[in-house]
C-alpha cells in the first residue's frame, strides 16, 4: 500500500506540473495577444519613456523569449514585479489579498458544508413534511439567485436599511456580511447534494440492518448513513473551497473587501501582466491542491474507493 | 407457552393510492428449537411478516392490527425504545442480500462489536474478543484478520457469515431468517443451511425461515406456512405439506417443482395468471381468480383454517365441499386426509 500510494503521488505531482504548466502558457500568450500594454493609460506617455518602462520590465523582448525568461524566474521563485502597484512584489500583493480572502473564505466554505449536510439530512428525514419543502424551496431560490444580487440584498438590508453591520470589509465586523453572501450558495447547493444523498442512502439495506441490530435511530443516522452520504458532497466541496478561498470578484468587490479576488480583477483592469500570471497559478494551484485533497477524503470516507 | 406468538397480524402500507394490505390475519406459533418455514411466491408477505415481528417497517408501512407475544409478553404497542432491547438481542433477524446488507464504509469487526456493545455490558476490547469468536463460530478463516476488513473484501458466502455472526453474537430466543440463501450460489447455500442448524442446535434457538425454495423448507423445517396474498393457505408438518397438500395454491406449488428423478423430459406446471392487488383484495379466497377449480363460494367468501389432520390446517372451501376437514383439532391417530381429486 505504501510504496503504491507513493507512486500515486508522485503520478499526481507530475499531473499537477503539466497542468500549471498548460495554464502558465495558455494565460501568457492569450494576455499578450490582446492589444493593451501595461502602460497604457489616459494620460499620454511619451515613447520613449514606454520603451524605457517595458525595458525595465523586459517587455521589449519577443513573446517567445518573455515566456522563457518567465519560466526561468518562476523556477526560481521570483513571480516578478507588479506593474500595477509599483513597487510591489506580485508574491508580496498575493499574499496579502489572500490573507483576507482565506480568512472569508474558509469561514463562508466550511459554514457551507456544515450546515448544508445539516440542513440535508433534515429535510431527507423530514422527507414530504412542512420543513423539507420550506428547506426546497429556499434552497432553490438560493441556488438560482446570482451572487451579485444576493450580495446588493443582504448590503442593503443589513448594513443601510438596519444599519446592524458595516458595509466595508475593512471595519470591525464588516467580514460578516461578505462571509454570509460568500457561504450562501454553497450552503444551498451542499443542502440539495445532501438531501437526495441521504434519501438514497436510508433505503440501503445496511440501514435497515442497522436498525434490526437495535441501534439508535439518531446513531443510525449520524453513523451508518452520514458516512456515506457525503461522497457527492466532497466532490463538490473540493473545488467549491479552491474557488472560495481564493476570493470572490463579486462580493469581495461590492463589499469592499481587500482580497483576492479584488485584487485580481484590478490587475486585469490595469494589464498588470505580471500580477495576472501570478494569481492565475496561485488559483490553479489552489484548485488542484483542494481536489487533491477531495480525493484523499473519498478515501477516508469511502474505504472502497481504491486511489492507486 | 409458546416463545413467539403471532395472533391476526395486520399489516398495510398506507400510499398515496390507498391501503394495501401486506399481512392480512396472520397468526402462528413458534416453539423453542423449532424451525418454521414460511413460503410463498414474491409479494406474499413474506418479508413483511418478519418485519412486523421486528417493528423495522419502513414509512409508509404500519402494524394495523393484531398481537405478537415474545415469552407471552406484548411487542405491539412497545415504545421505539423498548423495542430496540429486543431487537438484536432477543430476535435477530438476517437478510436476504449479503452483499448490501453490510454497511460498506465500517469495519466489519465495527458492526459486530457494535451489535454486542448495544445489547451487554462489554467493553471495547471484550466485544472485540466475542466478535472474534462469533466470526469463528460461523466458519470464517483468520477472524482476527477479518475484523478489521470491510465487507467489499469479502465474498458474498463469507458476507451472509459474518450477518449470521453479527445476528447470533447476543444469543438470541429467535432467528428470523428472510431468505438468507437467495442471493447466494448453490454450493453456498448448502453451507450456510448447515451452519445455520447446526448453530440452532448449538445455541438451541428457534428460527422462522422465510424463502420461496420448497427445497430449502423440506431440508430444515419442523412446521410450514404457505403464504398467499399476506394471509395463511396452508400450514402443517413438513412432510403433510409435502406429501399432502390439502390447498390448490400448495398443491400448485408443489407441481412447479421440477422432478429430477423422471427420466422422461415432463413440462413444468406454472401457476398461471399473477398474485391479487393487495390494494383492492377481494372479499373470497385470495387465490380463487387464480384457482382452476374454484367454485362460486370461492368469489363470496373467504374460507377460514380447517383442521385436515392432526398437525395440518388448510384454508380451502374444496375441503368442506369435500367433507375432508374438521372444526377441531383431530384425535390422535386420525387419518391423514387423502388429497380429495
Amino acid at each position: 500500500m505504501n510504496a503504491k500510494f507513493y507512486a500515486y503521488l508522485f503520478k499526481r505531482l507530475l499531473m499537477a506540473l503539466l497542468t500549471i504548466f498548460l495554464v502558465i502558457a495558455i494565460t501568457f500568450f492569450v494576455m499578450h495577444a490582446i492589444p493593451a500594454s501595461p502602460f497604457s493609460s489616459e494620460k499620454a506617455k511619451s515613447d520613449a519613456v514606454i520603451a524605457a518602462l517595458e525595458a525595465k520590465y523586459g517587455f521589449d523582448k519577443p513573446v517567445p523569449v518573455q515566456f522563457l525568461n518567465y519560466l526561468w524566474s518562476i523556477l526560481h521563485g521570483d513571480f516578478g514585479l507588479s506593474t500595477g502597484w509599483v513597487g510591489n512584489t506580485v508574491i508580496d500583493l498575493i499574499i496579502g489579498g489572500f490573507s483576507y480572502s482565506a480568512q472569508i473564505g474558509f469561514t463562508a466554505g466550511l459554514l457551507a458544508i456544515v450546515l448544508g449536510v445539516v440542513f440535508g439530512s433534515i429535510a431527507a428525514l423530514q422527507r414530504g413534511k412542512a420543513l423539507d419543502k420550506l428547506i426546497q424551496v429556499l434552497t432553490t431560490a438560493l441556488v438560482s439567485m446570482p451572487s451579485f444580487v444576493m450580495a446588493t440584498i443582504l448590503l442593503l438590508v443589513f448594513a443601510l436599511l438596519l444599519g446592524w453591520l458595516p458595509s466595508m470589509g475593512n471595519q470591525p465586523g464588516g467580514l460578516i456580511l461578505p462571509v454570509i453572501s460568500l457561504s450562501l450558495y454553497p450552503m444551498a447547493y451542499v443542502t440539495r447534494l445532501q438531501r437526495s444523498s441521504m434519501l438514497d442512502v436510508l433505503g440501503q439495506d445496511y440501514i435497515r440492518t442497522a436498525r434490526a441490530k437495535g441501534v439508535k435511530n439518531t446513531k443510525v443516522i449520524f453513523k451508518h448513513a452520514l458516512k456515506n452520504t457525503l461522497t457527492p458532497v466532497i466532490t463538490y466541496a473540493g473545488p467549491m473551497m479552491a474557488y472560495i478561498l481564493t476570493g470572490s470578484m463579486v462580493v469581495e468587490n461590492i463589499f469592499s473587501v481587500p482580497g483576492l479576488g479584488r485584487l485580481f480583477t484590478n490587475s486585469m483592469l490595469r494589464t498588470d501582466y505580471m500580477m495576472i500570471m501570478g494569481v492565475t497559478i496561485f488559483l490553479a494551484t489552489m484548485i488542484i491542491l483542494m481536489n487533491f485533497i477531495g480525493d484523499i477524503l473519498y478515501k477516508v470516507v469511502d474505504p472502497r474507493i481504491d486511489l492507486t | 407457552m409458546s416463545m413467539l406468538e403471532v395472533k391476526d397480524l395486520h399489516t398495510s402500507f398506507f400510499t398515496p393510492s390507498g391501503e394495501v394490505k401486506a399481512v392480512n390475519g396472520l397468526s402462528f406459533q413458534l416453539d423453542k428449537g423449532k424451525v418454521l418455514g414460511i413460503v410463498g411466491e414474491s409479494g406474499s408477505g413474506k418479508s413483511v411478516s418478519a418485519y412486523s415481528i421486528m417493528q423495522i417497517l419502513t414509512n409508509p408501512g404500519r402494524i394495523v392490527s393484531g398481537s405478537i407475544k415474545l415469552h407471552g409478553e406484548e411487542l405491539v404497542g412497545k415504545s421505539e425504545e423498548e423495542m430496540r432491547k429486543i431487537r438484536g438481542n432477543k430476535i435477530s433477524i438476517i437478510f436476504q442480500d449479503p452483499m448490501t446488507s453490510l454497511n460498506p464504509t465500517f469495519t466489519i469487526g465495527n458492526q459486530l462489536r457494535e451489535a454486542i456493545i448495544l445489547h451487554t455490558d462489554r467493553s471495547k476490547k471484550e466485544a472485540e474478543a466475542r466478535a472474534i469468536e462469533m466470526l469463528k463460530l460461523v466458519g470464517i478463516s483468520e477472524p482476527e484478520k477479518r475484523i478489521h476488513q470491510y465487507a467489499y473484501e469479502l465474498s458474498g458466502g463469507m458476507r451472509q457469515r459474518v450477518m449470521i455472526a453479527m445476528a447470533l453474537a447476543c444469543e438470541p430466543d429467535i432467528l428470523i431468517a428472510d431468505e438468507p440463501t437467495t442471493a447466494l450460489d448453490v454450493t453456498i447455500q448448502a453451507q450456510i443451511l448447515e451452519l445455520m442448524l447446526s448453530l440452532q442446535k448449538e445455541l438451541g434457538m428457534s428460527i422462522i425461515m422465510i424463502t420461496h425454495d420448497m427445497g430449502v423448507i423440506a431440508q430444515i423445517c419442523d412446521e410450514v406456512i404457505v403464504m398467499y396474498a399476506g394471509g395463511v393457505c396452508e400450514r402443517g408438518t413438513a412432510d403433510a405439506i409435502f406429501y399432502h397438500p390439502m390447498h390448490e395454491y400448495t398443491r400448485g406449488l408443489m407441481r412447479s417443482i421440477p422432478d429430477m428423478s423422471d427420466d422422461e423430459k415432463t413440462r413444468l406446471v406454472p401457476i398461471t395468471g399473477t398474485p391479487i392487488d393487495l390494494l383492492h383484495v377481494p372479499p373470497g379466497c385470495p387465490f380463487a381468480p387464480r384457482c382452476d377449480r374454484a367454485m362460486k363460494i370461492c368469489l363470496q367468501e373467504k374460507p377460514k383454517e380447517y383442521w385436515v389432520g392432526r398437525d395440518h390446517l388448510s384454508a380451502c372451501w374444496m375441503n368442506v365441499k369435500n367433507g375432508a376437514c374438521y372444526e377441531e383439532r383431530p384425535e390422535e391417530g386420525t387419518v391423514e386426509v387423502e388429497e380429495n381429486d
